[in-house]
């Protein structure tokens, strides 16, 4: 967290140039520029600077924006529900539909079954995976909002405006989530407590869904976690694509403003939010995996 | 090479290719020849839909957006390059960082890495486009260093993968410096799988580039890109669709033929694509031999398991693989019998097959196969897995791996009363803590409700045992059960398994490359090599009473508390066959001093004697030199395969 | 002469403790078994002494001076357990065996000692060329052994050298190992979990235990009357050693 928080503060004393001058302007007055500065606390040293920024922090003072003279912490609590509804939503889609998925495709192509099946599955899923979500939401909106005129392009205002920013945010992750659970669940299926629970002769879908799967899903949480964490990543260009009011919107018109301040506390808020999904995934491990809670004492 | 080329032989890897050829051809050749054309501003055809001269129509200054699609093919795919170069070059030196630093240096660059590579990329990127300014150099150094830590980690976690082999730490040893070792014995190795996921990012780079632009942090006007011109495209989609449409296209095109090009190449340096499995015809010329040892075996009604015939073959490359390749024997009730022999003899199959636990794509053949007189060759039914699950136990080689490693070790034994024997969870749980008593664990009651984990490896291969007690079996097989452990617990498990022999009238079938464990713990031994019993014996016999010359050097070849320490050990000559290559006539004639040219083209039948004990050999029981001296000038061949 | 002393070597791993307080000594010319089951601390006491594994106490000397674990000049070579990861599957086993020679000397010279040693060791001098994927597991052995001579060690450590092959293999890298001590007057500390092993290669013998040497002396003598519990245990475990206390049916 502090790595991000100073990374954060650095990154507006890297941009080259004088930030203040560059959002004002090429064509302000000098002495606003500097009045401007002074305001800022630009021209102390840079450690002074550091400390006034961290005492901010800590009290939730986020500065101004120098393009709307709002206060940046308004800006982020406005925006923040809408990015968080979008990424939590695609990711309980994608989540729902890549483990039935992924369970059964590695029980269909475990140890060379299904050689077809599994080619088909894997090609579409290597595609979907790696097809951007903006793209994918681009054709979305050709097909169902362009062509079809079913759903709404933008905003977030109808239930059904939220069909396709989800589906064009989910489709790509579950795809990716869906494979490394096959793979995963193919490689649990060779383990030897697989077959000791063979040769204990109980049914098949006592050793997939007893024996098999908990251990397939330890395993692929881990990358689980990575995919939500790209995921709300993922909202900025999404956003872009269906005009979503969000912090993803926000930030790059921000950088397009070189409203610095923004997009400092943005960058600030979507690291502390892939941190948190990070810790709740270890948090996660811990309960599921028996081996990992032994080593935490 | 050919591992290469075989990129080409799958449908997905030659598209991939292809795609991948054309699209850098095109970046090539685009400018050159249409770059007039993209630039050509027709005022009069503004925003126009597709039509004969406007293959996707025109922007917003009339000019042609197929043209200018196929001339930003150089750009997008330059930008992406150089990008995936800055990320390979950067990625590089993060991840060889942790092994040139030594420890702490190097935990700090990998704890650095890991927090970047939990950060995502397109965050990374906006990070550093905001350092770098918008733009289109800008938008590079984004992606590139936005791309190293994933780079970097790879790297690192293949340099540990390759630093941790015993190789590295021999050159160390031999006073080779460490960056000498990176370059002559780390690189080398990694490069493969460095180089296929290099492929692998320029197609995301591609993609993410793409991203920027559309979100007008990449390329600005008036040069112009892929994702520059969806940008532009996307504004006008209900005008003219085409305009989003073209660049999509080509973005996804491109993006894709990077990606899947490498991943079919990862694919095809991984592990070989394995064919079907067409059935080999029956060795017929050993059967009538063996046919008569069935008979012998037969005459008794307390036979617990028996087998003939069995063969167990596999799909190979070069065609089928067969592993057992037709063998017969009984196991009578209480009788101990061992099964030796090395590596790739097929023992382990043996066991498997008998236990019809030989999965996919293995195949199963036997002209009988009866556990208590029940056919093991009919298919799956309720009726047949209750017999297995009650009648026979397996215990398999690696007790830490065995067991299921996210349940407590009662609900594990449970399991089998619960399905098998219909009794409730409490009653299973019950039995399963007084089996696992009966196996000499303490504190059984406490000991169940703990995770495997928290056994130790003795522990957990009594426990496996005592799951195999669950029911009332009447045949244990046991696959190496002591190979993994210590010799002090190996002598547990193995008085426990006697100790449960003598009590409970239980057939043992002990598998094991360890001619000692076999010789102390069984009645009789099998002696299995290149897929076929060579030897049936008495285990009293195996010292002194041996027939066949792989029996007698095996045994001589392995030193105990009573070898002569003034003579050297017997040596076996050669190497033991490969089940995919096995010889005509007798499998063990190269290796063999009795050879002659009869056993080198006709193999010797397995032949019972009066006693009941079985030898296949044409020299059998010939006096041998079984201390053969590898001294004798020659040496020991090097084969080229 | 070439003694090998451990003098209170300790080694931990964080919490652990796998070497703790050792003192043994490699007399020269001689060969030294040091038996124990896994985890006894037995392989980590070797890779301490060639700079493998840190140190955290004690010394290990070379007729009286410390071993060199920096550098190119290491007169304590060690053979590995596993033959098939202490080859470069990418270079030639004349290449690995050159690697280790010192440095200097001309090409044609190295070449002739490369066929020198792969002679030593019983492979043919001509294929010094052949990868080790070529090889079979003795034959890697053979070449791995050749790789720790080429070093012109004055000590040599081998670390579960057999434990990795198949049985019809042991017996000849055994009496390869037993000759080459003979011939070229080599020390030898060799590690192993099998006393049979043990009894048949070394002079002395060494017992460890949860990282301590619990018993030690020459091999006859520790075999015919231990003095340690835990000796007693790992002679009554060897397979056959007490055939007849059962009664096989």
């Amino acid at each position: 967290m502090w790595v991000l928080v100073t990374a954060s503060f650095l990154m507006i004393h890297l941009i080259p140039g004088d930030p203040v001058r560059a959002a004002l302007g090429p064509t302000a007055p000098a002495a606003l520029v500097a009045a401007k500065r002074d305001e800022m606390g630009l021209d102390d040293p840079i450690l002074v600077q550091y400390w006034h920024y961290l005492q901010d922090l800590f009290t939730g003072d986020l500065g101004t924006s120098i393009v709307s003279q709002l206060p940046v912490s308004q800006i982020v609590s406005q925006r923040l529900p809408a990015t968080l509804q979008l990424a939590l939503l695609a990711f309980v889609v994608a989540v729902a539909v890549a483990v039935p998925v992924g369970v059964l495709m590695g029980v269909l192509t475990r140890r060379g079954h299904g050689r077809r099946t599994e080619l088909a599955f894997t090609t579409t899923s290597v595609v979907l995976g790696i097809i951007p979500d903006f793209l994918i939401g681009v054709g979305l909106v050709y097909v169902f909002a362009v062509n079809l005129g079913w759903l709404p392009v933008a905003g977030n205002d109808t239930a059904s405006a939220y069909v396709l920013p989800v589906l064009a945010l989910a489709i790509g992750p579950a795809a990716i989530l869906s494979r490394i659970i096959r793979v995963e669940m193919v490689t649990v299926l060779e383990a030897d407590y697989v077959r000791t629970a063979r040769a204990k002769r109980l049914p098949a879908r006592t050793v997939y869904l007893k024996h098999a799967l908990p251990n397939a899903l330890t395993a692929s949480l881990t990358l689980g976690g990575l995919i939500l964490g790209s995921m709300v990543a993922g909202t900025v260009l999404v956003e872009n694509v269906f005009a979503w009011p969000g912090l993803g919107s926000t930030i790059v018109s921000s950088i397009l403003n070189k409203d610095y301040q923004v997009v400092q506390a943005i960058v600030i808020v979507y690291g502390a939010t892939v941190l948190v999904v990070n810790t709740l995934v270890d948090v996660a491990l811990a309960l599921l995996d028996p081996r990992s809670m032994i080593r935490e004492d | 090479m050919r591992r290469w080329t075989s990129v080409l032989r799958t449908p997905l890897g030659l598209a991939a290719t292809t795609l991948s050829v054309a699209v850098l051809l095109l970046a090539v050749v685009a400018p050159i020849l249409w770059t007039d054309d993209a630039d050509a501003v027709d005022t009069g055809n503004i925003l126009a839909g597709p039509s004969g001269d406007h293959w996707a129509g025109t922007d917003n200054l009339g000019r042609d957006i197929f043209y200018r699609t196929l001339v930003a093919t150089r750009l997008s795919v330059e930008l992406a390059l150089s990008a995936t170069v800055i990320a390979v070059v950067a990625g590089l030196v993060l991840g060889t960082a942790a092994f040139l630093l030594g420890r702490r240096p190097g935990r700090v660059v990998s704890a650095g890495i890991n927090i970047a590579v939990a950060f995502p990329g397109i965050l990374l990127a906006l990070f550093f486009a905001v350092i770098f300014g918008v733009g289109a150099t800008g938008a590079v150094f984004a992606i590139g260093l936005a791309g190293a830590p994933a780079f970097g980690r790879l790297t690192q976690t293949l340099v540990a993968g390759i630093a941790s082999r015993d190789f590295v730490s021999a050159a160390q040893v031999a006073g080779v410096g460490r960056v000498r070792i990176l370059f002559r014995h780390v690189l080398p190795n990694i490069a493969e799988p460095l180089v296929v996921n290099a492929t692998i990012s320029a197609g995301g780079a591609l993609l993410a580039f793409a991203g920027l632009s559309f979100l007008g942090l990449g390329v600005q006007q008036p040069a112009y890109d892929w994702g520059r011109l969806l940008m532009d495209g996307v504004q006008s989609i209900y005008v003219n669709p085409a305009a989003a449409f073209a660049p999509g296209t080509a973005v996804l095109v491109a993006g894709l033929a990077f990606n899947l090009f490498g991943e079919s190449v990862a694919k095809a340096l991984g592990v070989g694509v394995v064919g079907g499995i067409p059935a080999l015809p029956r060795v017929p010329e050993a059967l009538e031999a063996e046919e008569v040892a069935g008979e012998v075996h037969h005459q008794h009604d307390d036979v617990v398991l028996d087998v003939r015939d069995l063969e167990v073959t596999f799909p190979g490359p070069q065609g089928p693989i067969r592993p057992v390749r037709g063998i017969s024997f009984a196991v009578r009730r209480g009788e101990a019998v061992g099964i030796v022999g090395e590596s790739g003899s097929g023992k382990s199959l043996t066991a498997l097959a008998v236990s019809k636990l030989v999965g996919d794509p293995g195949r199963v053949d036997a002209s009988r196969l009866e556990l208590l007189g029940t056919d093991l060759r009919a298919a799956d039914t309720r009726a047949q897995r209750q017999l297995l699950g009650t009648s026979l136990s397996m215990v398999f080689q690696d007790p830490m791996t065995s067991f299921n490693p996210t349940q407590r070790m009662g609900g594990q034994l449970a399991e089998v009363a619960r399905h098998h024997q219909g009794l409730d969870r409490k009653a299973a749980l019950g039995r399963a803590v007084d089996r696992l008593r009966s196996v000499r664990i303490t504190e059984p009651e406490q000991r169940a409700h703990q995770y495997p984990h928290e056994f130790s490896g003795g522990m957990r291969q009594r426990a496996m045992i005592g799951m195999g007690l669950m029911g009332t079996p009447a045949l244990i097989v046991a696959d190496e059960p002591t190979t993994a452990l210590d010799v002090t617990v190996q002598q547990q498990v193995l008085d426990l398994l006697a100790a449960i022999r003598e009590a409970e009238d239980v057939a043992l079938v002990l598998i094991s490359h360890d001619v000692t464990v076999v010789g102390e713990v069984c009645d009789r031994v099998l002696v299995m090599y290149a897929g076929k019993i060579v030897e049936d014996l008495p285990a009293s016999d195996l010292a002194a009473g041996a027939r066949h010359p792989y029996t007698r050097a095996l045994v001589a070849a392995v030193p105990d508390m009573d070898t002569d320490l003034d003579e050297p050990l017997a040596v076996i000559p050669g190497r033991p066959v490969d089940p995919a290559d096995v010889p005509v006539g007798c499998a063990y004639a190269p290796r063999c001093p009795l050879a002659t040219d009869r056993c080198r083209v006709e193999q010797p039948p397995l032949e019972t004697d009066a006693a009941g004990r079985r030898v296949a050999c044409w020299h059998a029981g010939e006096p041998v030199d079984v201390a053969i001296h590898d001294r004798a000038g020659s040496y020991e061949e090097v084969e080229v395969p | 002469m070439n003694d090998l002393r451990f003098e209170d070597v300790t080694v931990r791993f964080g919490q652990t403790t796998a070497v703790d307080g050792v003192s043994l000594t490699v007399p020269a010319g001689q060969v030294v078994g040091l038996v124990g089951e896994s985890g006894s601390g037995k392989s980590t006491l070797a890779r301490a002494a060639v700079g493998l594994a840190p140190m955290q106490g004690g010394r290990v000397l070379l007729d009286g001076a410390p071993v060199p674990t920096k550098g190119r000049n290491r007169p304590l070579q060690m053979v590995f357990q596993d033959p098939y990861s202490s080859l470069d599957p990418r270079m030639s086993i004349g290449e690995s065996i050159a690697e280790a020679m010192p440095r200097g000397g001309s090409r044609a010279g190295r070449r002739t000692e490369v066929e020198r040693l792969l002679e030593l060791v019983h492979l043919d001098p001509t294929r010094s060329g052949a990868r080790p994927s070529e090889l079979s597991g003795g034959q890697r052995q053979r070449v791995a052994l050749a790789r720790a001579l080429a070093g012109r060690p004055a000590v040599v450590i081998a670390d579960e050298i057999t434990s990795a092959l198949d049985v019809s293999i042991q017996g000849a890298v055994l009496n390869l190992v037993r000759e080459l001590q003979r011939e070229l007057g080599l020390s030898m500390l060799f590690i192993s979990h099998n006393l049979a092993v043990v009894r048949y290669v070394a002079t002395h013998v060494a017992v460890m235990h949860h990282g301590r040497i619990v018993e030690e002396g020459p091999t006859a003598q520790v075999l015919a009357a231990p003095d340690h519990d835990y000796t007693r245990e790992l002679l009554a475990a060897v397979p056959g050693n007490n055939q007849g206390s059962r009664t096989p049916r």
